[in-house]
Formats: C-alpha cells, structure tokens, sequence
C-alpha cells in the first residue's frame, strides 16, 4: 500500500512538473508574438529615433552593459562609466565581464536576461536576430554613418554596429628581423619562410609562435584570408559557387599551406601544447618571438606588454597577390536586448560608446565604425603606401547566411579552432596525414553540407 | 470547552492510524528532496531526450526531426573513435583503485604519522580541477617540473614531450586523474577497513596467517562489495572523462574524450538537438556497462 501510494504520488508529482514546464514555454512564444505584433501596428516613433528627442536629464534606470574586456572592465571602463553618467546623471550603468563571451551568452538568450546593452552573438543565425534585439535603424540609413553595419543586417534593418573595425596581418618584433639579417619586409610567402629560416640561425627568438593550446589565436589566420585571395569578393560571394574550396590553388588552401609549412620545418615553438597567450605577449616584446599573426587588435596588447613597444609593428600576411589589400572585419557588433526595461539608456549607451568613448582606436586596435571619426595615423601612412583597406563584399541577398550555415553543418570551422589544431598536429607530424590529406577532408565534409545546405 | 477539546484531540497526529501517520511522514520528508531531484536531475534529462530528436541549434525554432541525430552518430565512425580515449582512462581505473586498495590496507594497521599519510593521500581530491589542470600544464611542459626533477636525478635522457607526443599525451592525462581520483577511492577503502572487527585478525594471528594472508582472507572478501562500487564509479568516471583533458589541451592533439566532443558539437558548432543526441547515447553506454558489472559482481551477494 504504502509503495503503491509513493509510485502514485511520485509520478503525479512529476506530471505536474512537466505540465508547469510546457505552460510556461507556451507562454513565452505567446508574449513574443504578441510583442512583436505591437511593433508592428504601433504608429508612433520606433525606439532608435525616439530616444533623440528625449533630454539627457530625463533619460533614466539602472543599465547592465555585457562585455568581454574582463581584463580593463575595472580600470578602463570606470572611467567610460563616469564620463558617460556625467552626460547623463540619471543613469547607473554597470557592467558584467564574461570571461569566454560566445560560450557564456549562448544559454542566456533564450532566459531573456542577457543585459540590456551586449553583443550580437556569433553564433545566432542571422534570420533569428530579431527575435532577441532591438533594430537599431534601415541600412540604407546607417550605411551613410557607420561601416560594417551590413554584416549581420537582416532584411534591410541593422540590430548590431561593430565596436570596432579592425584587420589582420602578421605582428613582427623589428628587432629580431634586424637581429637576424632581414632587412626587407618579406611579401611572397617564399620571402616569408626564409625570412624566418634566418631567424631561426641567426637569434635565438622563436620565428612563429602559433599558440596552438590556446587555440583561438589560430583562428586568427582566417581574417587575413582576402590578403591571400587579393580580392574583396571572395569570401562571400565567390566561394559559394564552388563546392570544394580547399583545392590546390583555392585561396583557403593557398593561405593555410604557409600555417602547415612554418610548422613542418620547425619555425614554430617547441613544444606547442603548452602555449600560453599572456605569456607570449611579453616574450613577443622582449624579442623572444619574431612573429605572429593576428589581428590589429592584438598589436596594443602587446606594445603595452613590456618596455620596446616601438619595436612591434604590423605587415601584411604574405602573398602572392599584385595589390596588398588588408580585408577590415567587424570585431563584436554592440546591440540592445528586445526585452530591455531601459531602452533609451541603452540607445544613449551606444550612442555614446561608438561616437565618444574612443575604444575602437585605444583599446580595439582597430577603426572606429563610425564613418565621422577620422582615421588612426598608423594606417594612414599604410594608405599612403600603396595597401589597401577594403570591406568585404556582403553575399547576395539571396545567399545571406548560408556561408554560415554550410560552415555549421559540415564542422569545417572556417573560423573555429579544432581543425587548424589539426592542421598543425599534421605538420609537425603527429598525424599520419600529409597537407593535401588535412584539405580533402575539409573538401568532402564541404562538399557534403554545400549539397545539402543549397539544393 | 470541552467539546472543542475533544475534537483537537481528535484531530490530533497521534490518532490517525499507525500507516497513515507513516506514510503522511514518509511523503512529507521526501517531498523536498524529491523536488529538488525532479527540478534538478530528472527534468533536465527529460529535457535532453526531447532535444535529441530535433534539430535545434540553441537559438532558432525546435523542429521535430525523429532519429535523424541518432543516425548521424550511428552511421558516421568518426564520433564512437574517441572512445579509443576512453580506453587510456579505462586502464587507468585499475591501476588508481589497485594504488588506492594498497595504501588504504597498509594505512589500516599500524603505522606512524597515520593521520598525516592520510590527509596527503586524500589532498588531491580537494583541489579544484581546473587548478589541477593550471597545475600540472606546468609539471608537464617542456623544462618544467617534471622534466626538472628527471635531469636532477640523472635520468635526463628519459625526458620527453609529455603532451607535445601523440602516443605519451594520453598516458600523461590519465596520470594526472589517476592523481585526482586516488584519494577518493582510497578514504572509501580505509572507511570500509576500518570496520571489520578487530577479533578477527587477533583470531587469524593465533591460527599464524601473516599479513598478506589477512588481506587476501578477510580484508578483500569483507570489502567486496565496495570494491565492486569503487569499479562502477571509475568506469563510468573513464567513461565519462572531461575536466582534465578540457582544461588542460582542450581536446587537441588527439585527448578529445567523447562528452568533450558533445560539448564540442553543441556548443561550438551550435547543434544543440545532435549533442543531446550524443549525451544520452553515453548515458546508455552507461548504463549498460553499470549492469554488465552489477551482474558480474552480484553473485553470493
């Protein structure tokens, strides 16, 4: 009996659970609709354009802004804290560091909890953004104003205005390349590799440090790919015509054949499992490493990680290309969540952290997007030079999204990390597989999703 | 006044029968533990079998796509190699519990510094696992710990490039979690020792048994079936093996165990439906290999 009575009342127990679950999922899609619906009907000025008439004195709440600058979220952005409240008294803005941004904000978009002010993520497929964010205005009208506003618009409005605008090359240490009898910048990849043979006789500094076991700095190489292609269509458009893209001659199999080279003739680090990114920082200032690349982000980083900040400087990836074109990526795209409470503070965030705060140029490396800021030096001189800076092509409308999705679907990772781990574990023999092998894979699990993705 | 009373009286715990008094308080002490079990345990796992048949990548709608995920792990030998991984850490369990049975029995007579032998043993076991993984990242690289120690005691030739190897990376991993996990297995040992009677072993001394014929005769048998818990946990520990591997090498180099390949699949390339997929997969490896044992082990019991 009493058994009897436990199963009953177990299992009623649990129905009710599930029962609560299901309620409140209906729920959620219910109120979502109806949101949106009153978007929709709603004759009065959308947010974007109403928070502007508002006085800044009236502009008010309590902001929580995401970011991933754990490491200045104390120094830098208290001050970014102050100015801003000094503009506009009535808001209190505080900030929450994520420590791994991508991984972290994943579980918390579907919570409705994620901040007010924060990231688009990534990893959102592109027709899903207007479900979580707040549209920030049409493209038409904010492609005047900003740059690589077009990536992740969806269907003609923008939700995300990139903090930064940066590019990637190699960061080379001039001492070392001084030190090593190199006195002309290499710019064929040939030049490059006996550039770095010279490095390897002739000091004592690492050539190439890949930081392999940290493995994102490997998905770096993936930003200097239009140098390779040597030209602005590619990426988006291009590519999507041809269903094996890592052929011999390919400009992804070309570009990742210098990553495979450096390391099978052992002008990597030693012992690359026990990499360690904040360390090569300061031994890449003290001249204990040549090169790396990565993306101009990185290059304040490491001027500020020890005392010969006049030594790290920024060259174009090698290649092959007649015109050196350096591809201008949008670093994160800074957003407002639809089910924020204070959306004109929000507006006002962004507003301010784009046109004023100066991040993009001090703290990104980078450019800021906003088209009225005028260009660093550093790249002004470059522009001068003969290289170019150039945004990417966006794909046809009709194609929007879908390089995303074939990359998902066949677990390539153009911009992911465990395939190029591969890549260098082949190179420095540790896998039985030659470079052609590592591409054909690439090639059949590509072929494979770009079937299945645009029949 | 008295009719009020009386009918307290009635109403009170102690005259309801003597079932229903049990069974009232039975339900209601279990009831909290149970919800935190059901809001906690089950449902997530409910949730998880749910996501397996869809397709959902974290983000967009859910749509219902039948055994489509479970094809995809079945049909495609890439995703049950790295259970090859497994393998290492499977080994490695034999080798943790024998070390753990070996202290455990020495430090159950007597010895000096007992106390002491065994808070060092079971030390590791209170660390944090990502300090372990930070901690031994620096034992094992190249002119670190390890290879410092090996150089001065003269056996410099032997150093090697303990993760840097693709044959040696596994053997090292599993190393450090044999390390982990040892005092585990061994303060449960010492615990079920200790409770065998000590007239026992007086008795065996008097018939002239020694001690090695003590641990074959009474302490093994006596602590049978605990062994044979100790067995099922490290298996599905071995199993199941993520926190040292993910922390340490992120799965490269050929240490990715398959739940760090799951989180890989679900997190990283956004396929949420065919990680879950992947998950309860394992969790019926699991469950399978516990029953395997449980019959082997059930005998006499």
């Amino acid at each position: 009996m009493g058994k009897k009575l436990m199963v009953l009342f177990m299992s009623l127990f649990l129905l009710v659970m599930l029962a609560a679950c299901g309620g409140d999922n209906d729920n959620a899609t219910d109120s979502g609709d109806g949101g949106s619906d009153d978007n929709g009907s709603s004759e009065e000025k959308p947010m974007h354009e109403a928070w502007k008439d508002m006085d800044p004195e009236e502009i008010e709440g309590d902001l929580t802004v995401l970011t991933h600058r754990t490491d200045i979220v104390d120094s830098v952005y208290q001050e970014y804290k102050e100015q801003f409240e000094a503009k506009y008294p009535n808001v209190n803005v505080v900030f929450e560091a994520l420590n791994d941004y991508g991984g972290d904000i994943m579980p918390r978009i579907n919570t409705q909890d994620f901040g007010d002010v924060q990231y688009l993520p990534v990893e959102v497929p592109i027709q899903d953004i207007p479900n979580f964010f707040e549209p920030m205005g049409s493209l038409a009208d904010m492609e005047q104003n900003f740059l690589g506003v077009e990536e992740r618009a969806v269907n003609g409005t923008v939700y995300g205005i990139p903090i930064a605008v940066t590019y990637t090359g190699v960061i080379y240490n001039k001492a070392v390349f001084e030190e090593a009898g190199v006195t002309e910048l290499p710019e064929t990849q040939a030049e490059f590799l006996e550039a770095l043979q010279m490095v390897k006789d002739n000091t004592d500094a690492i050539p190439l440090y890949t930081n392999y076991a940290d493995a994102w700095p490997l998905t770096q190489w993936q930003g200097a790919l239009s140098t390779t292609a040597g030209s602005e269509t590619y990426y988006n458009i291009d590519i999507l015509d041809d269903p094996r893209p890592f052929e011999a001659g390919d400009p992804h199999y070309e570009h990742y054949k210098l990553m495979y080279d450096v390391a099978e003739q052992g002008l990597i680090e030693n012992d690359p499992l026990t990499t360690d990114w904040e360390a090569s920082k300061v031994m890449m200032n003290n001249g204990e490493i040549a090169t790396m690349v990565l993306g101009s982000w990185a290059l304040e980083q490491i001027q500020s990680s020890g005392p010969n900040a006049d030594d790290i400087a920024i060259m174009a990836y090698p290649n092959d290309q007649d015109r050196t074109l350096f591809s201008l990526g949008a670093d994160y795209n800074v957003s407002i969540s639809k089910f924020s409470d204070n959306k004109p503070a929000a507006f006002a965030w962004v507003d301010w952290f784009i046109n004023e705060s100066g991040y993009s140029v001090e703290q990104a490396g980078g450019i800021s997007a906003s088209k009225e800021v005028p260009l660093p030096e550093a790249l002004a001189e470059a522009e001068a030079a003969g290289a170019e800076f150039v945004m990417l092509e966006p794909s046809p409308e009709e194609l929007q999204g879908k390089l995303d999705e074939i990359d998902n679907e066949s677990e390539v990772g153009l911009w992911g990390q465990d395939k190029k781990q591969v890549l260098v574990e082949a190179a420095i023999g540790n896998r039985d597989m030659t470079f052609d092998d590592v591409m054909n894979s690439w090639n059949d699990a590509w072929e494979a999703a770009y079937n299945k993705i645009m029949e | 006044m008295s009719k009020l009373k009386e009918i307290i009286s009635k109403m009170s715990f102690s005259n309801i029968s003597y079932k229903a008094q049990r069974n009232i308080i039975i339900i209601a002490f279990l009831a909290v533990p149970m919800t935190l079990l059901a809001t906690f345990a089950f449902l997530p796992v409910i949730n998880m079998f749910w996501y397996s048949f869809t397709d959902w990548n974290g983000y967009s709608k859910m749509n219902f796509v039948g055994l489509d995920n479970y094809k995809t792990i079945f049909s495609n030998p890439e995703y049950f190699s790295v259970f090859r991984v497994s393998l290492y850490y499977f080994f490695a369990t034999f080798v943790q519990l024998g070390i753990a049975l070996y202290f455990a029995t020495i430090l159950s007579f007597e010895v000096k510094f007992k106390n002491f032998f065994k808070g060092v043993l079971f030390f590791p076991y209170l660390l944090n696992g990502v300090a372990i993984g930070l901690m031994f990242l620096l034992f094992f690289r190249a002119d670190g710990t390890l290879d410092t120690v090996l150089h001065a005691i003269g056996l410099g030739d032997y150093t090697q490039m303990w993760l840097g190897n693709p044959k040696l990376i596994n053997i090292s991993l599993a190393g450090v979690s044999v390390w982990r996990y040892m005092g585990f297995n061994f303060i449960i040992f010492l615990g079920a020792i200790s409770s065998i009677p000590n007239e026992i072993y007086e008795a065996s001394e008097i018939d002239g048994a020694n001690r090695w014929h003590q641990f074959i005769y009474i302490i093994l048998p006596s602590i049978k079936i605990i062994v044979s818990l100790n067995l099922i946990l490290a298996v599905s520990g071995s199993l199941s093996a993520f926190e040292i591997p993910f922390i340490m090498t992120g799965g490269a180099n050929g240490s990715a165990t398959f739940v760090i390949q799951t989180v890989n699949t679900a997190f990283r390339y956004g396929k949420i439906g065919l990680g879950s997929a992947m998950a309860v997969v394992l969790l019926f490896i699991v469950v399978v290999v516990t029953g395997i044992q449980r019959k082997f082990f059930s005998e006499g019991d």
